[in-house]
């Protein structure tokens, strides 16, 4: 489904991702993890194509087409799909208008007619108990206000109207306390079908007990250093991203 | 002729006609502050950004005797709100005739009939006062013709149900035309209101309106001022509002300008009475080569008065915005609660918005603050909806929507709010 072949991005002049090789399928679930500043974010953001990043070198494919070519909104309306580590609060923007323009934008795109108010409520209402969001924040302005559970949760309640091919979750667990967490990805797991796929950004493990990966790989000074299982995960938190250093440093030498 | 020459000859004619009495004699103390003080220029720190020049170069056609336009003409400007009260210009001159008055709330009558009515005493008083405030040119221009204006009593204890608008219709088919027209209302004890004006030419050539209009509003009254200024880019107008809140009362005004060639507004509430309330409101949504100028005067006189304003601007092309935000404390009005806010968007590299708040504050135990923004859409916004789907310029158009909807939820009179929602959805493209 994604095929990140060699990818290099900087920002300005500072380089962030220097040669990021990745293969994702239909099915799968994947998570990238690394330390601080190892250019988690900016991958995410890379793929979403925000355009302060500039891709010097590389490729990415998404579904057979060249995903870097493409405007961010095409990108969502191919089934791309990012949930934002900080979700963005837009006051007098009504979180069901915008909801119900994304939707029928991604509609539009596969030549489907737009929902009309009554399908697109009982899809709202349907999908807003998913993520256990309550009928009073959609209401409102889009994030205005919200807490940051409230916010995560409202991107997973957008994940599940818009059903994207691949979601990638740039530190979704940041900032949720327990039962959010499991709120959340509760929700993730429940949109899982063998034809969609899911990155997992995060630092931490925690999210990946909740949300189990199939691949898990560290992200190392804007590469891929070390590929492997869910153990993985599970060896990062024992032993602290210390020893991906100290292993590579003693490769080096 | 120049338009300097034809106000000249112009006012001979108009004087010749009218005769003398109360209005003659503003008439005569006017044209003579005109010919001293002339058009403003640049020189004028208060018209530093608005230069009129250009404009008053030309030649003008100016009307002192109503014309009547067809009814598919009047028709092209009326809002669809059949209960309202219509009261129309044309060309700068008050048309009776043409009005519709529905409400036995309303005393409505020419301006010179109401000088030598039983409402003598109204114009007496309040006739004018403007000009204590802004004394260039433009303001005494205006009182030199006064003769063939709008006259407006609500009664008192009376509640006017459905608004009044104020159309303004300028032919320009032919000719280039300066209009000047004016207009004096009062608002009674206990009375409530919602008066609008609204613009329309009707040709190609220019127009260019200098308008003043006086609001006294009594005790305990409520008043709401609309102005909407959504007129081609040969329109020019400069115009002021000019609200004397004289009891203790209630004032609520929103000012939105959406189009026009040079248009300068200037609005002066002045807090007369103690424990005034005034709420001042703005959205000037421009592009092309649109030049628009907000100054506003606040003026607390008395103490325990409380007064709001909030303008907000969306600047496109090579459109230029001007925000002159004043507020007078004087030494009395101690617990003055004053608070001014203007908020700018600039869509292009060639638009450009100065803004400048003056405080001026003479008591010692008053709240005021102010505050000024510029800036541009927020790409962290406008990537996040993007990232969902949403093309830029349809994200654009609901982030820009959004910026406005607080000036525009201000506006209460329903076909006036629909009437400007429709006319910024068609400017912003939100439905493509």
């Amino acid at each position: 489904m994604l095929e990140i072949k060699n990818l290099h991005a900087q920002i300005e002049d500072k380089k962030i991702l220097n040669g990021i090789n990745l293969e994702i399928n239909a099915g799968e679930v994947h998570a990238i993890m690394g330390p601080n500043g190892s250019g988690k974010s900016t991958l995410a953001s890379v793929l979403a194509g925000k355009s302060e990043y500039e891709v010097t070198e590389g490729s990415v494919d998404f579904d057979g087409i060249n995903l870097l070519e493409m405007a961010p909104e095409e990108r969502a309306r191919e089934g791309l799909f990012l949930a934002f580590q900080y979700p963005i609060e837009i006051p007098g923007v009504s979180t069901t208008n915008f909801i119900k323009t994304a939707v029928n934008e991604a509609r539009k795109h596969r030549g489907q007619e737009p929902l009309d108010a009554v399908s697109f409520l009982k899809l709202m209402k349907e999908r807003m108990k998913l993520v256990k969001i309550d009928q009073s924040l959609t209401s409102r302005s889009l994030n205005e206000g919200f807490s940051g559970g409230e916010k995560k949760r409202n991107e997973i309640f957008q994940m599940a109207m818009l059903e994207p091919k691949l979601a990638i979750l740039d530190e979704t667990d940041s900032g949720l306390d327990i039962d959010a967490l499991r709120i959340v990805a509760d929700g993730v797991n429940a949109l899982r079908t063998k034809d969609n796929a899911t990155l997992v950004i995060t630092h931490y493990q925690r999210l990946l007990d909740y949300i189990v990966p199939d691949f898990v790989h560290v992200l190392y000074k804007g590469r891929i250093v070390k590929s492997g299982g869910k153990e993985l995960a599970l060896e990062l938190e024992e032993k602290g991203y210390d020893f991906i250093k100290q292993e590579l440093e003693a490769a080096v030498s | 002729m120049s338009l300097t020459e034809t106000i000249q000859s112009k006012y001979k004619e108009l004087n010749a006609i009218a005769g003398n009495g109360l209005l003659g004699s503003v008439r005569a103390k006017a044209i003579e502050v005109f010919n001293t003080s002339g058009i403003p220029t640049s020189r004028n720190e208060e018209w530093k950004y608005t230069r009129l020049a250009p404009i008053t170069n030309k030649n003008f056609e100016l009307n002192i005797a109503a014309a009547l336009p067809s009814k598919e003409t009047l028709d092209s400007i009326r809002l669809h709100a059949d209960a309202a009260a219509e009261l129309f210009f044309v060309n700068g001159v008050f048309v009776k005739e043409l009005s519709k008055i529905n409400s036995e709330s309303l005393v409505v009558l020419n301006l010179h009939e109401a000088a030598e009515s039983e409402y003598k005493n109204y114009v007496q008083l309040h006739l004018n006062q403007s000009s204590k405030y802004n004394k260039d040119g433009m303001n005494a221009l205006n009182a030199a013709f006064v003769a063939n204006g709008l006259f407006v009593v609500v009664k008192k204890n009376k509640v006017v149900e459905n608004p009044v608008f104020v159309y303004h219709l300028t032919d320009t088919t032919s000719d280039n035309h300066f209009v000047q027209p004016r207009s004096l209302m009062v608002v009674e004890e206990n009375a409530q209101v919602q008066v609008a004006e609204l613009y329309k030419n009707n040709g190609s050539q220019e127009s260019f309106t200098n308008e003043v209009f006086e609001i006294a509003v009594r005790e305990n009254a409520r008043l709401e001022y609309y102005k909407v200024q959504d007129e081609d880019e040969n329109c020019h107008h400069v115009g002021t509002t000019h609200i004397q809140q004289v009891g203790k009362c209630f004032t609520h005004c929103v000012t939105v300008t959406l189009n026009g060639g040079t248009v300068r507004n200037n609005i002066n509430m002045i807090l007369e009475a103690p424990n005034n309330e005034g709420h001042l409101y703005g959205l000037y949504m421009v592009k092309g080569n649109t030049h628009v100028d907000n100054h506003s005067i606040v003026d607390n006189i008395q103490p325990n008065c409380f007064s709001n304003e909030f303008y907000k601007g969306i600047i496109d092309g090579r459109a230029t915005g001007v925000f002159n935000g004043k507020i007078f404390v004087r030494q009395d009005a101690q617990k003055t609660n004053a608070y001014q806010s203007n908020k700018n968007v600039l869509m292009s590299d060639t638009a450009t918005v100065n803004t400048k708040p003056q405080l001026e504050i003479f008591a010692d135990d008053v709240k005021c603050s102010h505050g000024c923004t510029v800036g541009r859409l927020d790409d962290e916004a406008l990537f996040y909806l993007r990232a969902r789907g949403i093309g830029e310029k349809k994200a654009k158009a609901l982030l820009l929507h959004a910026f406005a909807a607080d000036i525009l939820e201000q506006v209460k009179p329903a076909a006036l709010r629909s009437y400007l929602e429709n006319k910024i959805d068609e400017r912003l493209n939100i439905d493509e």
